[in-house]
């Protein structure tokens, strides 16, 4: 079983790499979609490891998403006229990592003295840290404050966005599925049993929030590259939202239901895109309907959890 | 029999005493385990056992008093510390891992002594597959020694009550426990269940050669396996033997029966 992870990493990587290859040929309108896609299967997998596999509720999402985006945008602006064209692509991959490792530790700073609260608690602390980045942007100069930070370098492409996708399931799903992490749903099930056999609640849930926010850090890097221009409006509570919906819809602990949620919830809108501003209205909709017919998620089949020995 | 392992007591409470605002719930308790010994402690409702229990498992600390484990003492360490230290337990309410299957549930467990962490989970090489194939081994070896072997896939919550209460066991066993504390494992049981929990109980302290700590309130499941049973009345200790000098014991008598 182990070798099928890493068999389906390569493999996803290699399909990306020659879909990526061939992309000259599609329209730039899907190109551009498929990227969101894959942008969001990240953000909203990394979401998971937090709400849905450890159990805890972060509204924060899109304010480490924000760190990782314009960390790596500056690093990139920044560098960019000052290395030869070839080298390029590395520093690209070095913003991003950067940027997430920028996110993942704020996501340290937020998590190791909130992290003792529970549920709606939470959820208001992470909200809070969300909202104190957004303003933080608004007013920072060097990163074009509420006018938005532009020319960011065009890197994200397909290929970069499904590799990172396809990593990103890989570390969750191969962390939740090993030994070790069955700890993360033991604290989700039972913070009191998971303590009483020797796994220490609080250090779960930083991990969770470290491994989550550095992805989500990515999915902002990503995200930068790809529009070109970042707007601290766009990293709102109305976008932690959008991602916690993913997982919602995609039932808590998913992975597989939640990814086909990311895809669902970015092509949405994009049917929608005559009636725009009714978006919200649906989504709100659709989240009511969710709740009342299916509790546990649209793709939630029994038995989640199959041991495998 | 009586008075042994003075020296080489496993668990030791000396003058433990908890005080929640004005209410001295345990007062003054001295209390010692050796180790491969089933000792019970038993008394009414509200006399402190649970808050014993709590005691011994970092869920409070005393107010004043010393209790060590394995001669170290154990202030301020947190629960998950003490199982790491051998102390495991199980829940008078149940508390099993309700999304994680019966496999799963033991599995979470008997991760507290394998070393691989996070990386290795990720690189997946020879050693990590090596360690989680040793696992799932000790995991089976366990639930089959408990006749569990046959539910390894079906959902914790799914079983029924007796052997949701065996499986809390056999996740504490998977610790590797020095001291195994059962809170109430005969609570909601019948008679029949609670002979068969009573040669479950002398079974594991056999098999596994560990102390047990029995928190009951069923006399006569604590009369009848246990070697030294403490009594507690409001919070203080009223009488300590065997079985039959705690039955004859006129102050055990009018704790249960009133004045």
């Amino acid at each position: 079983m182990n070798s099928g992870a890493k068999r389906f990493l390569i493999a996803a990587i290699l399909v990306a790499a020659v879909v990526s290859a061939f992309s000259a040929q599609f329209n730039r309108y899907y190109l551009g979609v498929v990227i969101d896609i894959g942008i969001n299967v990240i953000l909203a997998v990394s979401l998971n490891l937090i709400n849905g596999h450890t159990g805890q509720f972060s509204l924060g999402h899109a304010g480490f998403m924000a760190v990782g985006a314009y960390a790596a945008a500056k690093i990139s602006i920044v560098f960019s006229d000052k290395i030869p064209a070839q080298l390029a692509p590395v520093l690209f991959v070095a913003a991003l990592l950067s940027g997430g490792l920028l996110a993942a530790l704020s996501g340290l700073a937020v998590g190791v003295p909130t992290l003792r609260l529970r549920g709606d608690y939470l959820a208001i602390v992470t909200l809070g840290f969300g909202e104190i980045i957004r303003v933080v942007l608004q007013n920072m100069e060097s990163v074009g404050a509420a006018s938005g930070l532009k020319n960011i370098p065009h890197d994200t492409n397909l290929f970069w966005a499904w590799a990172f996708a396809a990593i990103t399931v890989f570390v969750v799903t191969s962390i939740v599925n090993s030994t070790y992490g069955r700890g993360f749903i033991a604290v989700h099930d039972d913070e009191i049993a998971a303590s009483s056999i020797g796994v220490n609640p609080v250090r779960y849930k930083v991990t969770a929030f470290v491994f989550g926010a550095f992805f989500a850090g990515i999915a902002g890097g990503l995200y930068a590259h790809h529009k070109q221009f970042l707007s601290p409006t766009g990293f709102d509570f109305l976008k932690s939202i959008d991602i916690v919906m993913m997982v919602i819809l995609g039932g808590m602990g998913r992975t597989a239901g939640v990814i086909v949620a990311a895809v669902l919830l970015t092509l949405l809108p994009e049917f929608l895109r005559g009636f725009a501003e009714y978006r919200m209205i649906l989504y709100s909709l659709l989240i009511i309907v969710l709740m009342i017919l299916r509790p546990q998620g649209l793709f939630n089949f029994k038995n989640p959890w199959r041991a495998k020995a | 029999m009586a008075g042994q392992g003075m020296s080489a007591s496993l668990l030791q409470l000396e003058n433990v005493t908890i005080r929640f605002g004005g209410l001295t719930a345990v007062s003054e308790l001295d209390l010692q385990i050796g180790a491969g010994e089933l000792v019970g402690l038993i008394g009414p409702n509200g006399a402190g056992k649970t808050t014993v229990f709590n005691l011994i498992t970092g869920v409070y600390q005393p107010t004043a008093g010393k209790i060590s484990f394995a001669s170290a003492p154990t202030a301020k360490l947190k629960a998950h510390h003490l199982a790491r230290r051998g102390i495991a337990r199980t829940f008078q309410n149940i508390r099993l891992f309700s999304s994680l299957t019966v496999f799963d549930n033991v599995r979470a467990a008997a991760q507290l002594h394998c070393e691989r962490r996070v990386i290795n989970s990720l690189w997946r090489g020879r050693a990590f597959r090596e360690g989680e194939q040793e696992i799932a081994r000790q995991v089976m070896e366990l639930l089959e020694i408990f006749q569990l072997g046959k539910f390894r896939d079906e959902s914790a919550k799914s079983l029924p009550y007796g052997d949701q209460r065996r499986l809390e066991i056999v996740r504490a066993l998977a610790t590797k426990p020095k001291l195994l504390l059962l809170d109430e494992p005969a609570a909601g049981m019948n008679p029949t269940e609670k002979v068969e929990l009573a040669r479950l109980i002398r079974f594991i302290k056999d098999k596994f050669q560990i102390s047990i700590l029995l928190v009951e309130h069923d006399m006569q499941l604590v009369m009848e396996i246990c070697e030294r049973i403490v009594v507690l009345d409001y919070g203080i200790k009223i009488a300590e033997g065997n079985p039959d000098e705690v039955r004859k014991n006129p102050k055990v008598i009018a704790a249960y029966l009133g004045d």
